[in-house]
């Protein structure tokens, strides 16, 4: 039954921007500092001061749209979102509402092997809010002001997100976009990158839209899925019972797996925008958008498409690779040192991708250098170490940051190529085991790898392969 | 004081003694900082005595201050209840200016809470009272400031102009009261009414120290967005050239019926002590001032629905005592945290600005705005200033006006359509009523042109007698 | 009032608590009654603007024509927390305390 529904979801994104200092305030904007220690008059808001915009926040948002194909407006301002709470020490959040920054640009997903546009409506700067603790202070709730009047970017996507799937394809796109500028550090944990989502459901073929809801407080990809696919189940099981879908917002429990109605916050939602007196409009020139696209990194896209060009990787492996900054960067250090791109993306693909994921870092973050992993692979073609024991190697490598031929010269894995040595191995094994010798003899002849696997075992991979087969093969006959 | 004939704290010391005197019946002041005072005094003899010449304007003269501009260390309250307690942990920006020039600063003056009245009666302190007559109001809602300086509680005072707050009261009250152009002077650290209006500009004695006052406040401040990186010209270099061939603008729109008729007559004199100045007259027309009351209350009441929300019982101020949660803690205090106007205004601005009406109201006042500040555009093609009355009466009894809130609002029917405009206009004495009351001449100016309205002043003033009338507060 | 200031405005009770919730004001009874008649009359003496036919007016926030005011992206002028504290009706050593919210009460 729920086959016949399809999902409708439009996110919206609220991304901190990594400037120093706060959107209307010198204040630093730097995470994890004791509560309220990064305050002033300004983002307190006492009375009597007035904000003064932050150009590089500014840039960033200019950044942004530019990467996301966005039109920017000639002119832009900000407005005052009026609503009461704790942590909004002016009693209103500036915003920007009717003349954001930029209008209708795009990012693409690429799922199951079909790429989909993903439309934005909008790009607009504001300032955060502070934090309210309300757990553990009996019938009083904490507030810490230190978030207050951080940048940040609201990202607004048209409702063209059809399974929570693609909503989280696209979020892990729009972050990829954001840390390649490197103006965010797109952490949902942490909250430097936020998603809301508004979601309704309809039969499909039927063009007009549902009844949506706002699904919040989802802080991480996983949780952004879970809680989609639960919503879109309940609207459909709702729709189906014959109930009507109420327009409310809803707080992803992820606890309980569910979403839960907060209505109390509904009754009050008039803000009241009017445009912002204290801040003059901004005019982002042609000029200055110019100056700014200059400056803008290859974007993951350009970079995707160009490795496929310049390094004939498959599509697969390019998506792969430049699926963060530093592992492109990482990527490309490696080619640079030894031109072998296809066999440095398996690596990357596999062992090295593997550790990273197990550490939960980004490679940048590791001890190792792109010449260690492209100096390891060149000793494999060289026939310095053997396939089996680079994986020794690498492991060593990742672990401690040293240089592969120390490794290997400090282990002891250097490949056994003299005949001489490795016949003594071979002769060993052909004696230790007269019934497989025998059964070789008599036609068996797919024992020959078991041999070969006995020599490995005893030189502890180091014997080289190619020697030892040949060896073995003439010892045999 | 330069010739080193009287010391800063001779000056300081009579003026407190004249607070002593006289205070108990004008309540001008809802704060003294005496210590302040004579720290200051102390500090700006030592000056006076190690250096030769060079002296900053105001070297050891003591200024009074409207109680919304914050001064670090000293009780801010906008003569609200809601901001009770609260010590300013910073400086205005006219504050430092004033500092750097070398001020004393004795004690902070009554308003109408929050700036939001045209008597001072709306204070939820005291009633301040016009030094010419206990029995009146002062005006508003700088009552305190203009009042302290009538009295003689201080040398000069600020004050504070979002719809006519300087110029109102310093007519009533018979001194020199100046609104500079919007963006001349910063208002960071200006407790916020209407931010799109608001301005700080001084209150003084005579056109003179206006000029002087103005020197001193005027600046660019990377604080204030909408403060104008403009050269401060000194504001008495104009004082005392000819104005003959000034072409001063009268707008019929001004001379409306319903006017007290002794006022309007003051003015016409006014105007003529003008033409035998050698000023040319010229009849203008300011075609859409009737609408400015309306549009201006909607645009002040939305930005202070606003600007006053901050003060909800969380970061300073007035909190209830055992509130239940927090919307009930919200609620009560800000109930009972401000004053009926206030109320009023907050709920007038939160209804313009609420689902629905913001293009029937808000944005419409914008529009209306527009036509207003073209109105004056227009004007000042042909004119150098303007000239009109600045009140439509004299001072009015005390409780007159406080039943019916719509008659206090036109009461500012003059002087509002210059906030929204946002250019200068200075108020200055031009006579007395029948009945003895101080009656104000109101001169507007282009955008930042004060010195062409100081000039004018001045020449009025040195023609005639009036500022050098003093009241008797027996 | 002059019966040429447009038709009446009446701003009934239910509007009037409604925009006192949204301005966070626990109005009395006779409050609500009072302001209900003043913003009324204010209202409708506002209703004058309607004279002016505005459809092709640019609305004016700023009087004057300023543009693209900012400050470089530096850090400054946090204060001690005490000091940042100091005001506060109520508070722990570290934090700002309210009562707390009450959802879905």
């Amino acid at each position: 039954m729920r086959e016949r529904y399809e999902a409708v979801i439009g996110l919206e994104i609220h991304a901190q921007l990594k400037t120093l200092s706060k959107i209307f305030c010198g204040c630093s904007t730097k995470f994890g500092a004791p509560p309220n220690t990064q305050t002033c008059p300004v983002c307190l808001g006492l009375p009597g001061v007035l904000p003064v915009l932050n150009k590089e926040a500014v840039n960033y948002t200019i950044m942004m749209a530019l990467a996301t194909h966005c039109n920017i407006e000639e002119s832009c301002r900000f407005a005052r979102k009026n609503y009461f709470y704790p942590d909004l020490p002016k009693g209103y959040q500036i915003s920007q509402y009717e003349q954001p920054l930029a209008k209708g640009g795009y990012v693409d997903i690429a799922l199951n092997g079909n790429v989909k546009r993903i439309g934005l409506t909008r790009i607009h700067m504001e300032e955060d809010a502070g934090k309210s603790i309300h757990e553990g202070s009996g019938n009083t709730s904490l507030v810490d002001l230190n978030r207050a009047g951080v940048p940040l970017i609201e990202i607004v996507s048209e409702p063209d997100i059809r399974s929570p799937e693609e909503a989280v394809e696209y979020l892990k796109r729009l972050r990829e976009v954001l840390r390649y500028l490197e103006i965010c550090d797109g952490n949902m944990e942490e909250g430097s990158f936020r998603c809301d989502a508004n979601v309704s459901v309809r039969p499909f073929g039927d063009h007009r839209y549902g009844t949506k809801t706002e699904v919040k407080n989802m802080n991480s990809f996983r949780f952004v899925h879970k809680a989609l696919e639960f919503e879109i189940n309940r609207q459909i099981d709702a729709v189906e019972e014959g109930d009507k879908i109420i327009q409310e917002t809803r707080l992803w429990d992820t606890n309980r797996g569910v979403t839960i109605s907060m209505r109390s916050k509904e009754e009050a939602h008039d803000y009241r925008y009017f445009p912002e007196p204290d801040l003059v409009p901004l005019d982002v020139s042609i000029e200055w958008q110019e100056e700014i696209r200059k400056k803008l990194p290859e974007l993951p896209d350009e970079k995707r498409d160009r490795f496929i060009r310049e390094y004939s990787i498959p599509a697969y492996d390019a998506e792969v690779v430049t699926s963060s900054k530093a592992l492109a960067y990482f990527f490309e250090g490696c080619v640079k040192e030894y031109n072998q791109p296809k066999v440095i993306s398996n690596w990357i693909m596999g062992d090295l991708l593997r550790e990273l994921k197990l550490a939960g870092i980004d490679v940048d973050e590791s001890l190792l250098k792109p010449y260690q992993l492209a100096g390891m692979i060149k000793m494999i073609d060289n026939g310095v170490i053997s396939g089996k024991i680079a994986k020794t190697v690498f492991e060593e490598m990742y672990k401690t940051g040293k240089d592969p031929d120390a490794i290997v010269k400090e282990k002891g894995l250097v490949q056994i190529k003299d005949e001489s040595e490795i016949r003594g191995f071979v002769e060993r094994v052909i004696s230790e085991n007269p019934k497989e010798v025998e059964a070789y003899r008599g036609g068996k002849e797919r024992l020959l790898g078991f041999f070969v696997g006995q020599v490995m075992k005893l030189t502890g991979g180091k014997a080289n392969p190619a020697v030892v087969n040949e060896l073995m093969k003439k010892k045999l006959s | 004081m330069r010739k080193r004939e009287i010391t800063s704290k001779e000056i300081t010391e009579s003026v407190f003694a004249r607070i002593d005197q006289v205070e108990s019946k004008v309540r001008a002041y809802l704060s003294l900082t005496d210590e302040r005072a004579y720290t200051q005094a102390d500090r700006a003899d030592k000056a006076i005595q190690s250096s030769k010449e060079d002296f900053p304007y105001l070297l050891g003269i003591p200024v009074a201050i409207k109680d919304n501009m914050c001064t670090e260390g000293v009780r801010v309250t906008c003569a609200s209840k809601i901001l009770q307690g609260f010590i300013a942990p910073y400086n205005a920006k006219v504050i430092n200016r004033l500092e750097e020039n070398g001020y004393v600063h004795t004690g902070m003056t009554n308003m109408d809470e929050f700036a939001m009245g045209s008597s001072t009666e709306n204070s939820s302190c005291q009633v301040t009272k016009n030094p010419w007559d206990i029995n009146r109001v002062p005006g508003g809602s700088s009552g305190g400031s203009v009042a302290a300086v009538t009295a003689d509680e201080c040398i000069a005072a600020l004050g504070s102009d979002t719809g006519g707050s300087i110029r109102q009261p310093a007519a009533l009250c018979g001194v020199v009261g100046l609104k500079p152009t919007y963006g001349r002077v910063s208002r960071y650290g200006l407790v916020a009414f209407a931010s799109s209006l608001d301005q700080i500009g001084p209150i003084t004695k005579d056109v003179t120290d206006c000029a002087i006052m103005l020197n001193v406040i005027s600046c660019h401040d990377p604080k204030d967005s909408t403060s104008v990186d403009l050269p401060v010209p000194d504001y008495t270099r104009e004082l005392g050239r000819d104005i003959k061939g000034m072409k001063l603008g009268i707008p019929g729109e001004y001379f409306i019926s319903g006017m007290e008729p002794s006022v309007e007559k003051r003015v016409r004199e006014a105007i003529r002590t003008y033409e035998n100045l050698g000023a040319v007259i010229v009849d203008i027309a300011l075609p859409h001032t009737e609408y400015a009351v309306a549009a201006y209350y909607i645009i002040a009441t939305a930005e202070a629905s606003s600007n006053l929300a901050r003060y909800d019982g969380v970061k300073y101020g007035y909190r209830i005592k055992d509130a239940g949660d927090l919307l009930e803690m919200y609620m009560k205090t800000r109930d009972e945290g401000f004053g009926p106007e206030v109320k009023r205004r907050i709920m007038l601005g939160t209804y313009v600005l609420s689902a629905g009406y913001y293009d029937a109201y808000y944005r419409k006042a914008q529009q209306v705005r527009t036509l207003i500040k073209g109105d004056f555009d227009k004007a000042f093609e042909s004119v150098d200033a303007i000239l009109t009355p600045t009140s439509p009466t004299a001072a009015f009894r005390v409780g007159e006006k406080t039943q019916d809130p719509l008659q206090m609002y036109l009461s500012d029917i003059f002087t509002i359509s210059v906030n929204l405009a946002g250019i200068p206009g200075i108020s200055i004495p031009c006579g007395f009523t029948e009945s003895g009351l101080p009656v104000g001449l109101q001169i507007l100016g282009k955008h930042f042109d004060e010195e062409k309205i100081l000039q004018a002043a001045y020449a009025y003033e040195q023609a005639t007698e009036w500022h050098k009338k003093k009241p008797d507060i027996d | 009032m002059p019966d040429n200031w447009g038709s009446r405005m009446n701003i009934t009770k239910e509007e009037v608590e409604h925009v006192a919730k949204l301005a966070r004001l626990a109005l009395k009874a006779e409050e609500i009654d009072q302001f209900s008649q003043q913003l009324s009359d204010i209202l409708t003496y506002a209703g004058k603007l309607n004279e002016l036919n505005t459809n092709d007016v640019e609305p004016t926030s700023h009087v004057l024509p300023v543009k693209n005011i900012m400050r470089e992206d530096k850090v400054s002028g946090s204060i001690e927390r005490e000091k940042a504290l100091i005001n506060a009706p109520d508070r722990t050593e570290e934090f700002f305390r309210v009562p707390k919210v009450i959802e879905n009460a």
